[in-house]
């Protein structure tokens, strides 16, 4: 991304991002609430475009007008959500294909094919076994580890080259959460990249390979996972919070 | 005892069947109740002529409930598609009058589901407000149009389209519930096997999700209250045929059509819809009123009846959580066993944890 910008009315809630994510990289994208996170996410896939601002894949620049979810996700980039991901009424290889259907002409449903699919993913890319889930299961019975398991794995199917994870594990208990890090560790063994957000530094520094500060709408700084640990980037953030850090210093 | 089990499993799954079952158990009843009128096949056939137009349109609302809408602007539409067959009818020669009335009746109701899906989608009113008022100008318009009168169409009964939609099939059949019932299977498959229903379950089950998960709201959300428009008009087709008068109050079955959707178990929080259901449903309401009455009881008590039924349908479909009698049966099967019975209490828990 090369300086987008995002105005909701008078509110500029995007100011020359510039953001940049390499092969099989791993970025960390840190802020505050309202520090516009969600805002970067939405623009990258499709929901809406930016104010201003040039966005380029794989080298090639991205016509707005005609970039939206679907041709994000032909751009081989897919979004988990925390909360936003799957329907919860619905079943799971529904889920798995919802938006992209594998139709005939007159667009009804491959069920057939589409549940051999789901259940691939399942066992395969997700390695659920048994404990009574199937591809016919509905979300609300699964956990929400399990959930963000199903969104991932949907992502990782569809060959995704940048999968971005807006605050995945909020809610998630510990032992979930930890599952959650593990399907992150996979999409970096299987040399995609990834955008990881979260409001949990220790998660975040664990699976990341580089980390980007946002600060009310501007990027504040950029640091590789070798300059600095954990303690250092927790200091460093709160600094930041406290607005004793000089923005010059990235 | 398992096949048993087995068997029960399987229907349950089947859509609408516990409320096929429900609705069996009223027309058993009524045998016993009213047997000079229930165990004869007259009122049977006379259901299969007067529940269709009221489930033509409650298999449309079915779709819009399950997107999370509601559309109360049909009665409207079954008015003005009526007023526009007679308009057809009496203006052109009937030899093709007829037909070209049935196109304005199907183009009118698409255009008015076409406006309030515009209002709803783009605009962002909510879709109860917007049908509501929509309901009363259209049927001010179908009242202004036909200067308050009704409409004869004349020498109907020896037309062919009447023939092909309101005819009786071997002289005993209405052709009109075997249309009903084809435009059920239609959209079952357009909810149940079509990427449009799925749109609109995912749609209606958290609308944030679908759009980021790259379904077209917007468009979804109009192409569906134009499809229920066009539907809404050719049960005011039928109606219309059928008595062989068009009259303005004609659409006057809101309530009845509504509470055949949530009968079948379709839920009003959107996400999911029981076409098959809606079928039973629009057949049990159908059937309460002529079956009171028959009963001897005195008239006063149809309503009574009628509400209690209703109530009862809904309090059971809301017992059972999921908002369909099917789960009722997996949950007997469960309370057989200690451990079934526990999973299917932390699987409500987590039910409503989650809402």
């Amino acid at each position: 991304m090369v300086n987008i910008e995002k105005c909701f009315g008078l509110v500029r809630a995007l100011t020359k991002i510039k953001l940049e994510v390499g092969r099989n990289e791993i970025v960390g994208l840190i802020g505050d609430n309202g520090a516009g996170k969600s805002t970067i996410v939405k623009i990258l896939t499709g929901v809406f475009p930016p104010t201003s601002g040039e966005l380029y894949i794989a080298g090639r620049k991205v016509d707005f007008r005609r970039y939206n979810v679907q041709s994000a996700h032909a751009h081989g980039i897919e979004t988990v959500y925390q909360d936003r991901s799957l329907g919860e009424k619905q079943v799971l290889w529904r889920n798995f294909f919802i938006g992209r259907e594998i139709v005939n002409w007159l667009g009804f449903i491959d069920v057939k094919k589409e549940k051999a699919i789901a259940n691939e993913i399942m066992l395969k890319t997700i390695g659920f076994r048994g404990k009574g889930i199937t591809v016919d299961s509905n979300v609300s019975q699964l956990s929400g580890g399990e959930r963000q398991g199903i969104a991932i794995g949907r992502a990782m199917h569809f060959e995704a080259d940048v999968i971005i994870l807006d605050e995945p594990t909020v809610a998630l208990s510990l032992k979930e959460v930890a599952k959650v890090l593990n399907f992150v560790h996979k999409i970096k063994e299987g040399g995609k990249a990834s955008i990881y957000i979260s409001h949990s530094i220790p998660d975040v520094y664990e699976v990341s390979d580089r980390f980007v500060v946002l600060d009310r709408g501007e990027i504040g700084a950029s640091i590789p996972k070798k300059d600095i640990s954990l303690k250092e980037l927790d200091a460093f953030l709160l600094d930041f919070a406290h607005g004793r850090k000089d923005k010059a210093q990235t | 005892m398992n096949s048993v089990r087995a068997i029960f499993r399987f229907l349950g799954r089947l859509e609408g069947f516990a409320i096929a079952m429900v609705l069996l158990v009223l027309y058993f009843v009524l045998a016993i109740a009213a047997p000079a009128v229930f165990t004869r096949p007259l009122i049977y056939i006379s259901f299969l002529e007067t529940v269709p137009p009221t489930l033509i349109a409650a298999l449309g609302l079915t779709l819009v409930i399950t997107a999370g809408e509601i559309d109360l602007s049909f009665p409207a539409v079954v008015s003005l598609s009526g007023f526009a067959l007679s308009w057809g009818w009496k203006t052109f020669d009937p030899a093709y009058g007829a037909w070209i009335g049935i196109l304005l009746a199907l183009t009118a109701g698409a255009l008015v589901g076409y406006i309030n899906g515009l209002m709803v989608a783009r605009i962002g009113v909510p879709s109860i407000m917007a049908t509501l008022a929509a309901n009363f100008f259209w049927y001010g318009i179908s009242i202004l149009l036909a200067g308050g009168l009704q409409v004869t169409l004349k020498g109907s009964q020896n037309n062919f389209v009447h023939e092909l939609f309101v005819g009786r099939l071997f002289g005993t059949v209405p052709l009109q519930a075997f249309w009903s019932l084809a435009l059920a299977v239609l959209l079952w498959f357009l909810l149940n096997r079509h990427k449009f229903g799925e749109g609109i379950m995912f749609i209606g089950d958290n609308a944030n999700v679908a759009r980021v998960m790259g379904v077209n709201v917007e468009t979804t959300r109009i192409k569906l209250f134009t499809l229920h428009g066009t539907i809404a008009a050719f049960s005011g087709i039928i109606v219309t045929l059928d008595i062989g008068v068009f009259y303005p109050d004609q659409g006057n079955f809101l309530l009845p059509a509504m509470a055949s959707v949530f009968i079948g178990g379709t839920s009003i929080a959107g996400g999911s819809g029981s076409i098959f259901g809606t079928v039973f449903g629009a057949y049990i309401i159908g059937s309460l009123a002529a079956g009171v009455v028959a009963t001897t009881i005195s008239g006063y008590w149809v309503q009574v009846v009628e509400g209690g039924v209703m109530a009862a349908v809904v309090v059971l479909n809301a017992a059972t959580g999921k908002g369909d009698l099917a789960s009722l049966f997996s949950r007997f099967r469960h309370r057989s066993t200690q451990v079934g019975a526990n999973g299917q209490e932390l699987v409500q828990k987590d039910d409503r944890a989650s809402r």
